[in-house]
Order: structure tokens, then sequence, then C-alpha cells
């Protein structure tokens, strides 16, 4: 048999895994796999900051569907991961992270650079493994490129010391993995499915909810197909963006504490509630006792933790969401459904209406709105870009106003709400697809959390665009304050940055601003033309607010509007 | 849903015995706020897989929860239920008890009542090994408490489904 160092073992199991792309940051711990890493075929991507990397892939991830893999060395390094993990971990995205570890002789002797990464990691990982053999090495990888992408998707990390890197082993190419304690249920239970033919049947008006579940498991056209076939109007969560086509008549929005007001209406006055692939985040629901409360609810998801953790449902069904979907239109094709249209007819006409009285609203005065900017990039961009986003205001408007066509497409901080996230995420994505126009949506305080990656765009020519909604404000975090804290700004204000055009400058990059509502079209049409790396700066209205806004905690027909 | 009624279940979990799973179950509970009551861990039949036998407390939605994530750990196997199940239960008790001489007969006699053992005599102390289930143990500890107990350790609950006659 072959005889191989553990770092040749780690990069040939890789390899075997089809990765050919890692971001990563090397040091003392992981100097070992570097060495042998530039000599292999494999693309390595230079980040600025462990975090960045562990964004990057996340990007790589949910735009390509493939996982994400990241290296990075011992102590600080891997400490830095855990936020990225974090935001995987919630978000559901498959990574596989590895992290250098001091030789085993030293573990717990507190160590130069030594950190229980395992320990620190435990509660952020779907899983997480030591290497403590060197002949266990090439499962564990195995194992954890399989935990990540299988049942519902996630991060896994691998600590790796030292000294196992240096040792020889023989290696053989592992098999299938088959793990007896972890067996997701992919299909779903058919007596379950049956039983909701007759609700689907008798529903005056029913609604789909579709989240994050339905994008991972590549369920769209499922959905699409569910929806048309019944005409049944869809909202998605954030994280279900992209998951059904924007341009249908069907499409309700966004649901949620900044949904839109038919989206959170038709939620609360349905009579049947098709769930897929979403986990009731608080953010969804608000209060959650009037949550759907006419309605019977059907929750599909592969995770069965998921259902009846927040909200009582009539019918669970556990399995992948695709799967459930497709069987479930393979079901309704032997039901006569010709009557739905009309059956439906008063629903979607008062759905109608509460889209035609209370649409998305602004206006645009003097100064330069933060969603006409969003409204004339999806315009410009045909909705086709790939976008991801900070978070805060400018990502609610991005998730309002930028209409992705496909799925994968919409790449957000959904549950942890990471600020720093939209630019390594950004720069993940278009390693992913170099065919795809990439946009960051950006804020003025977020874009500084991880402004340092520019760098990375900038070595590797990645021609990402950032458009960030300049308003001077940690907006969101002020918007709270303006509504709920007698307008006491406390700490928000963000008066002083950079100039981001000498700063896109100063990176070797094209910085572009607009501070007048007539330049935002030349700007952006100026920048999204440009090659390589282009940062836009929009000095928008400072004290916009998102709307609707259901407060914390309220039922989400209590929404402010504008 | 609500974490606060205080029904009782025992949990018999399959585990695989590899290093850290202890600190899985335990972050777990830990990090979602749910209860551990006691927990005792041991090596089954197969060295390979351990046994972890938690007695927790709340509704059954909580409880439905706790099964859910359990399961949802890549380690664990198996999670029984033995809520509504017939099962036996068995603590063990050490119990450390002042045995001066005007009371020593009395403790003695407890001992006898409760089919208990004395395992350790010292000038001033018993040690009485106690094994029993939570109500057996609980009404030797009141009987026992106005002597004066030093010190006391105990297992936690074990349990096994019984069988069908
Ligand atoms: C890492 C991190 N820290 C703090 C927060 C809390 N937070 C949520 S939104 C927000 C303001 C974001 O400001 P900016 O990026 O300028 O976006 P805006 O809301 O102004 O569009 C803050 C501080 C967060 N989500 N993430
Ligand atoms: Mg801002």
């Amino acid at each position: 048999m072959e005889m191989l160092t553990g770092a040749e073992i780690l990069l040939r199991s890789l390899e075997e895994e089809g990765v050919d792309t890692i971001f990563g940051y090397p040091g003392g711990a992981v100097i070992d796999i570097y060495d042998r890493l530039v000599r292999t075929g494999m693309n390595h991507y230079l980040v600025r900051h462990e975090q960045g990397a562990v964004h990057a892939a996340d990007g790589y991830a949910r735009a390509s569907g493939k996982v994400g893999v990241c290296l990075v060395t011992s102590g600080p390094g891997a400490t830095n991961t855990v936020t990225g993990l974090a935001t995987a971990h919630m978000d559901s995205i498959p990574l596989v992270v590895m992290t250098g570890q001091v030789p085993r002789g030293l573990i717990g002797n507190d160590a130069f650079q030594e950190v229980d990464i395992l320990g620190i990691t435990r509660p952020c990982t779907k899983h997480n493994y030591i290497v403590t053999d060197v002949e266990d090495l090439a499962r564990i990888v195995k194992e954890a490129f399989y935990l990540a992408r299988s049942g519902r998707p996630g991060p896994v990390l691998i600590d790796l010391p030292k000294d196992i890197m240096g040792m020889t082993a023989p290696y053989k190419p592992n098999g299938e993995v088959n793990l007896r304690s972890y067996q997701p249920t992919y299909r779903p239970n058919l007596r379950q499915l049956k039983k909701v033919l007759p609700l689907i049947r008798e529903a005056r008006r029913p609604l789909i909810l579709a989240g994050g579940g339905v994008v991972l498991s590549k369920g769209s056209e499922e959905l699409t197909r569910l929806a048309r076939k019944t005409v049944t109007p869809v909202t998605t969560t954030l994280m279900g963006l992209g998951g059904f086509p924007p341009r249908d008549r069907l499409w309700l929005g966004m649901v949620g504490m900044h949904g839109t007001f038919r989206a959170n209406m038709a939620t609360s006055r349905c009579d049947l509630l098709i769930a897929v692939g979403v986990r009731f985040d608080d953010r969804v629901t608000g209060d959650i006792e009037t949550f759907a409360s006419n309605a019977e609810i059907v929750h599909i998801d592969i995770d069965p933790s998921s259902i009846r953790k927040n909200v009582p449902v009539s019918i669970p069904v556990v399995g992948d969401c695709r799967l459930a979907l497709e069987i479930l239109n393979n079901l309704l094709e032997a039901e006569e459904l010709d009557q739905m249209d009309e059956a439906h007819g008063p629903w979607l006409a008062q759905i109608e209406e509460w889209k035609s009285t209370r649409p998305l609203a602004y206006e645009q005065g003097d100064v330069i709105k933060p969603q006409y900017v969003i409204e004339t990039l999806c315009r410009l961009t045909r909705g086709d870009a790939i976008i991801t986003t900070e978070v805060g205001q400018n990502q609610m408007w991005a998730a309002q106003y930028y209409h992705v066509d496909k799925p994968n497409s919409f790449i957000t901080s959904g549950g942890l709400g990471c600020m720093g996230f939209g630019l390594p995420a950004a720069i993940g994505a278009q390693v992913a697809r170099p065919d795809k126009l990439v946009v960051d949506i950006a804020g003025d305080g977020s874009i500084q959390m991880n402004i340092q990656e520019v760098a990375t765009a900038v070595q590797y020519g990645l021609p990402v665009k950032v458009v960030i909604l300049n308003n001077q404000y940690l907006g969101m975090v002020r918007q709270f304050q303006e509504l709920f804290y007698d307008r006491c700004y406390a700490c928000t204000d963000m008066e002083c940055a950079p100039d981001f055009v000498k700063l896109a400058e100063a990176y070797g990059a094209l910085g572009l601003r607009a501070s007048r509502p007539e330049e935002v079209e030349p700007v952006l049409k100026k920048g999204l033309g440009a090659e390589g790396f282009v940062l836009m700066e929009f000095h928008v209205e400072k004290e916009e607010l998102v709307y609707p806004m259901v407060p914390a905690g309220a039922p989400i027909t209590e929404m402010l509007l504008v | 849903m609500n974490h606060s009624t205080n029904e009782k279940h025992i949990l018999s979990v399959l585990v695989e015995n590899q290093p850290g799973v202890l600190a899985r179950v335990a972050g777990l509970f830990s990090g979602r706020g749910f209860n551990i009551e006691s927990l005792s861990v041991a090596e089954t039949t197969e060295p390979r897989v351990s046994r972890m036998t938690i007695v927790t407390k709340g509704d059954m939605g909580v409880l439905e929860q706790i099964k859910k994530q359990l399961n949802k750990l890549v380690d664990v196997i198996k999670v029984v239920d033995f809520t509504g199940k017939e099962s036996v239960q068995r603590e063990l008790a050490l119990i450390k008890v002042h045995a001066r001489p005007e009371n020593r007969a009395e403790v003695l006699r407890m001992v006898d009542i409760f089919r208990c053992r004395v395992i350790d005599v010292g000038t001033e102390y018993y040690t009485v090994e106690l094994t029993g289930d939570e109500g057996k143990i609980g009404a030797f500890l009141n009987l026992i408490k106005p002597m004066g107990i030093k010190e006391i350790v105990r297992t936690g609950a074990l349990a096994l489904g019984r069988e069908l006659k």
C-alpha cells in the first residue's frame, strides 16, 4: 500500500471528495499541510482574516450547492472561525473547516497557540472531530464531508494535531460512509403526505410558506409546480428568497418582521399553511400564539427537531423537501383540481386588495432613498445577479426590493444576522460562479467589519461589486431606537467613516460615489460595467426606516406601515 | 413552548463511546435550557457503546424536543423514553450517618427495615449502602435525617424496561 504523510493523506482525501477550492490562512500548526497543498492542483484563496475564510466558503457553498472548505491554523486562527461556523450552523450550510492543533503531546498543556476548539465549537457545528491517530484521518475526512452535506446540512470541524500531519501511514481510499447513529430520513412517510390531499382539496384560503430548506434541497421547481397546480399563493422566509419565481402572480413577497403587508395578512388569515423547509424563527412568526392561528399547518422538514419546536402542527412530514414536494405533486396528479382557480378566487382577490392598498412603498425626493438604489440595481441587472447582503436595513431593503429570479442567488446571514458576512460571502460566491455578476448589498457599518477582504478580491481578480448604502448610522439599531427608545440614538452614529472611494483606490480597486438621486443610475451602470472589483458608495437618506415593521413579539398583522 | 412543568422522565440513551460524547449531551441540555436531574454513564456489553441514563423534567412538548435533539447528535444511537412504560428503576446511595452509642440501635433498626447494609463502621459514623427506587431512598433519608447525616452520595437513577410476563 502507498505510504503517505498525514498532510498528504489529508489532501488526497480532499481530492477524493472533489475539493478543488480552499479558503484559508496559514500558521505554524498547518505549515506541513500548506507545504503540500501548493503542490496539488487545488486553488487556495488566501483571505485576510479567518472569519473571512469561513464566510467565503459559506458563500461558495450557497452559490454552488457544494461543500465549502476552509483551512486555518491553531489557536487564534481557530477561534477566528467561530462566528463563521455559527453563521453557517444557523443557516444549515455545508462546510468542512479544518483547524491546526498543537502536537498531541502538548494538548492540555496550555501550549503556544493551543485552544480547545472542539469544546468551543461543539454548539455551533453539526459535528466536530479531532484526529488522534493518523490511521483515522482518511475516514474522518470522508465522514466530515458526508455529515456536512447530508440530512440537514451544516458545518463540520476537523482539528488536526501538527505531529499527525508529519507521520506516515498507508493510504487507502475509504468506501461509503455508514454511521449507525446517523441515518437521516429522506423519504417522507407516504401516509402522512396522503393526509395532506383532503386538506388541499378543502382549503379555501391556502398558503405555502417556503424556507431555506427548499433552496438547500433544490426543491424550488417542485414548489413552483405545487403552487401552480393548486393555485396556492406563496410567501417565503428570508432564507427562502429565490426559491419561488418573484414575477409569478402567486408570489406574495417575504413574510415576518419586515414582510410585505399581504404576506403577513395572508399568513394570519389562511386556513391551510403548507410550511416547507422552515423552522418558524421568531423573526418569521412574531407572537407565536396568533401566528397562523386559523390554519391547519402541514410542516415538511428534514430535521424532526424543527417540527413542533415552536408551532403546533397538524401534519408533520419528516423528509427531504424536494422529494416530499415531488411525491405530493405526483399524488395530486391523480386529483381533480380544475376548480382550484375558482375555489381560491375570493382569496386571491383579497390578497390582491392587500397588495394594491398596502404595497411596499417609498418616495424618492431630493436625497437618495436606499430602496431606490436597490430597485434600480434590480432593474439594471434584471434580477439576474447573485446578491449577498450584510446585515441591518440594507439586508431588509435588499430582500424587499431585489427580486432574485433563481435559487442560490440570495445569500444572506439569516439565522445569526452576522454583520460582515456579505463581502467575504460575495468573494466565495464569485469563486463558485465566475460567470455571474455578484453584488454585495452593504451598510456602512457592516462593510467595515470585514473590509480587509477587499484585498482578497483584488488579489485574485474577483470582480465582485459592492453597493454601500451609506446612512452614516447603524441604521437598523437606530430604527429600533427611533421607534421604541424615544429617539435616543445611543452609540449608533457612524459619522466617522473612511472615504470609501479612496479606500477602494488604496486597495487598487475602483471606487465610485453617488450623492444625488440622478447619480444613482449612472454610478450603478458604470460600476457594474467596470472590470474587476468595484466599491460603490451611495449617500442615502440618513433616517429612512424599513417598513413594514412588526415590533418584536407582536402578532405579524400588527405592522407599522409607511 | 414552556419548560416549566415538573414531570419527571427517565431517558436511556445509547451513544457511541467517543471522547467528548458526554460533553455533547451535557452541552445540549445546558445550551437549550433543558433540565438534568441526574445522569449516569457506563459501558454496555459492547465496549464501543455507552448507556446514559438521564432523569429530566418538563412537559411532553419539552420531552419531545429533548428526545429529538438527542437523536440529532451524531454520536447518539438510540433514545429510549420510559415515560408511561413499564420499567424497573434503581438508585444506589451511600450515606454516612451519625452513629453515637445512644442512637446506634435505631440506625441498625432502620437499616434492617429498609433491607440495606452497613458497609463501614467508625467510632462516630456508620456508612450505609442503600439501593432502591426514588421513593425508597427518599423515605430512608427522611427517617435517618434526625440522627444526623454527615455525607451522602447518590448514583442517580438507572432504569431498564420490564420484560413482558
Ligand atoms: C456582528 C454583529 N454585531 C452587531 C449586530 C447588531 N446589528 C444589527 S443591524 C446593525 C446595524 C448595521 O449597520 P449598517 O451595516 O450600517 O446597516 P444599516 O442598518 O445602516 O443598513 C447592528 C449593529 C449584528 N447584527 N452583527
Ligand atoms: Mg448604516
